[in-house]
C-alpha cells in the first residue's frame, strides 16, 4: 500500500506514483487526441452557418408545429411497405444465416481449417456494412424499389442474426449431443435432434431483436430509393413541406414503439 | 418363442420431437396468420423485371470493382474522409460521454426526485427512438452540410445509449456502501464520488469505448444525407459510377470497422 512520510506522519495515498502518473498520461493523451480532433472538425466548419442555427432551428420549429393531419391517410401505404420490408428481410436473413451460423460454430464446422474462416468472413463483412449502404449499392444495381430494399435489410440481418447464433451454437451443452451421437445418429441427425432444440429459442428471440432493429432501419432505406416511409419523407423535405415531415416523424415513432413492444414481449415469453 | 410375438401386444408408440410452440391451437393460429400475412405482403409487392434484369450488368461492373478495387486514385479523398469520420467519432463520443453522465443521474430513480426522473428519460426515449440518419436530416437542416452536423449528431444519439445504460447500473447499485459513506456526513457529491462513482466507473468506461466502436460504423452512413466523413465520400464514388473506387471505400471501410471493434474489446477485456 503507498504510503508517504511527511514530517513524522504517515499518510495513507490511494495509488502509488508510478500508477498516479500512469492515470495522468492517459488524461493527457485523451485530451490532447480530444483538442487536435475538434480543432480539426473546426477546420471543416462554416461557423457563420453555426451561428445562424438558433434562428434554423426556430424556423425549423415553425414549420413543424401545426402538422399536415390529412397527409398520413398518404403514408399508410408506404409504412406497410416499411413494416414488409423490415419483416421479408429479416426472414430471409434468417433463413440464410441459419445454415452459415453452423459452418461457423467451431463444434458444427465441417472443416474449420477452410469453410470456418470463409463463414466467418461473410458474418464480418456482412456486419460492417450498414443497411442504408447495402440499399445504396442494391438501388444502383437493381433499380429503386421494395425489393433493394428487402434484400439490403437481408444482407445486413445475415452477419447479426449469424454472429449471436454460431455463438450459441458453440455454447450448446454437450451432454444431449452426446446421448444422440451414442445412439448412433448421423450427423444430420445429430444436429436435428441434440443441437437444433437447445438453439432454437435463441434462433427466435434473436430473429424478433432483429426484426425491431430492421424496422427502425426500413423507415430510412427510401432516403436512398429503397422503399418504405423514407421515400416519402425525402420528398417531403425537399419540398421543405416540414409539417408534413412531422406527420412522418410521429408515424414512425409509434411504429417503432409498437414494433419494440412486441419484440420484448416476444423475447420475454421465450425466456 | 419371444415376447414379441405374443398376440394382443399394444402396437409400437412412436416417439415424435415435442413442437417448439406446444399449445396446438396457438402454433396452428400463428402458422395461419403468417401464412396469410405472407401471402399479402408479397402480393402487394411491386418487382420490375425489366430494370432488374437490366441492372444485372451493373452488379456484374461493381463485381469485378471489387475483385480490382482502385486504391490509387481517389486516395485523397478517401484519406481526407476516414480522418474526417475518425475525428467526428473522437469528438462526438467524448461530447456524448460528457452530457450522458448528467443525465443518466437524473435518470436513476434511487437518486433523482421524480420530475428530473421524467424528463431525464424522456431525452433517452427520444434519443433512441430516432435513427442517426432521421436526425442527422435534422441537424444538416440546422447547422449546415459539414463534419459539425454529424459531430451533433453521434453525440446527440450516443446519450440516449450511453445514459440509459449508465442510469440502470446506478439503480442496481449496492446501497450498503452509499449509507456507509452517508453516515460520515457526506454531502451529495461526495456520495457521488465515493459512493456511486467507483461501483459504475469500470463498466461505463467499457460502453463508451463500445459506443466509439458504434458511433464509427454511423459516421459511415450519416455522410449519405450531407453530414461529413466517408460515407459522403462514397456516395461521391457510387454517384459518379466509380465502382473500383467504391469498392475501395467499402474494403477501407470493413478494415477499420474490424480495427476499431477488436480494438475496443481489447480494451474492454483489459479493462474490467
Amino acid at each position: 500500500m503507498p504510503v508517504t512520510v511527511t514530517g513524522g506522519q504517515r499518510c495513507w495515498q490511494r495509488r502509488d506514483r508510478a500508477a498516479q502518473l500512469r492515470i495522468w498520461l492517459v488524461w493527457l493523451v485523451g485530451t490532447a487526441l480530444f483538442m487536435a480532433a475538434w480543432s480539426f472538425i473546426s477546420a471543416q466548419t462554416i461557423w457563420m452557418f453555426v451561428w445562424d442555427s438558433p434562428a434554423q432551428a426556430y424556423d425549423l420549429a415553425s414549420r413543424m408545429v401545426n402538422p399536415r393531419w390529412d397527409y398520413f391517410e398518404r403514408i399508410l401505404w408506404p409504412l406497410w411497405d416499411t413494416i414488409n420490408i423490415a419483416t421479408l428481410g429479416t426472414l430471409l436473413g434468417v433463413i440464410i444465416a441459419i445454415p452459415i451460423a453452423f459452418l461457423a460454430a467451431h463444434n458444427t464446422t465441417p472443416s474449420r481449417a477452410l469453410i470456418r474462416p470463409l463463414a466467418l468472413l461473410i458474418i464480418v463483412s456482412s456486419r460492417s456494412i450498414n443497411s442504408l449502404i447495402w440499399a445504396l449499392l442494391l438501388v444502383l444495381i437493381m433499380g429503386p424499389g421494395i425489393l433493394a430494399g428487402i434484400i439490403a435489410i437481408a444482407l445486413r440481418s445475415i452477419g447479426f442474426i449469424g454472429k449471436l447464433l454460431y455463438e450459441a451454437i458453440e455454447e450448446v451443452s454437450n451432454e444431449p449431443v452426446e446421448a444422440i451421437e451414442a445412439t448412433g445418429a448421423s450427423r444430420m441427425q445429430v444436429l436435428s435432434y441434440g443441437i437444433w432444440p437447445q438453439v432454437l429459442p435463441t434462433v427466435a428471440g434473436i430473429s424478433v431483436y432483429r426484426w425491431d432493429i430492421n424496422i427502425r432501419e426500413a423507415t430510412v432505406l427510401g432516403l436512398v430509393g429503397a422503399g418504405g416511409i423514407g421515400i416519402q419523407l425525402q420528398a417531403s423535405i425537399n419540398n421543405l413541406a416540414w409539417n408534413q415531415v412531422t406527420v412522418i416523424f410521429l408515424a414512425i415513432l409509434a411504429t417503432v414503439f409498437v414494433s419494440e413492444w412486441i419484440s420484448a414481449r416476444v423475447r420475454h415469453a421465450l425466456i | 418363442m419371444t415376447l414379441l410375438e405374443v398376440r394382443g401386444s399394444p402396437p409400437p408408440r412412436q416417439w415424435r420431437k415435442q413442437p417448439f410452440i406446444v399449445n396446438p391451437w396457438v402454433r396452428w393460429g400463428l402458422y395461419l396468420g403468417a401464412l396469410v400475412y405472407l401471402v399479402l405482403a408479397i402480393g402487394s409487392l411491386e418487382f420490375n423485371w425489366a430494370r432488374i434484369i437490366a441492372g444485372m450488368d451493373r452488379g456484374a461492373a461493381f463485381i469485378a470493382g471489387f475483385l480490382k478495387p482502385d486504391f490509387t486514385s481517389r486516395w485523397q479523398d478517401i484519406y481526407e474522409g476516414f480522418l474526417e469520420s475518425l475525428t467526428m467519432t473522437v469528438v462526438a463520443t467524448v461530447i456524448g460521454v460528457l452530457l450522458s453522465i448528467p443525465v443518466a443521474l437524473g435518470a436513476a430513480r434511487n437518486l433523482a426526485p421524480l420530475p428530473v426522473y421524467l424528463v431525464c428519460r424522456g431525452i433517452i426515449a427520444v434519443s433512441r427512438a430516432f435513427q442517426e440518419i432521421i436526425i442527422a436530416i435534422v441537424f444538416v437542416a440546422m447547422f449546415g452540410f459539414g463534419p459539425l452536423a454529424g459531430v451533433a449528431t453521434l453525440a446527440f444519439s450516443s446519450i440516449g445509449f450511453l445514459a440509459k445504460l449508465l442510469a440502470e447500473d446506478i439503480e442496481d447499485i449496492d446501497r450498503q456502501q452509499v449509507e456507509a459513506i452517508q453516515a460520515t456526513g457526506a454531502s451529495w457529491l461526495q456520495i457521488l464520488n465515493y459512493a456511486i462513482q467507483p461501483q459504475v466507473a469500470a463498466r461505463f468506461i467499457g460502453l463508451s469505448l463500445y459506443r466509439l466502436d458504434i458511433n464509427f460504423r454511423e459516421s459511415a452512413v450519416i455522410g449519405i444525407v450531407g453530414a461529413g466523413g466517408i460515407g459522403a465520400t462514397l456516395n461521391t464514388a457510387i454517384a459518379r459510377y466509380e465502382y473500383d473506387s467504391a469498392a475501395a471505400v467499402l474494403l477501407c471501410i470493413i478494415a477499420v470497422v474490424l480495427l476499431v471493434e477488436y480494438s475496443s474489446g481489447f480494451l474492454r477485456r483489459r479493462l474490467l
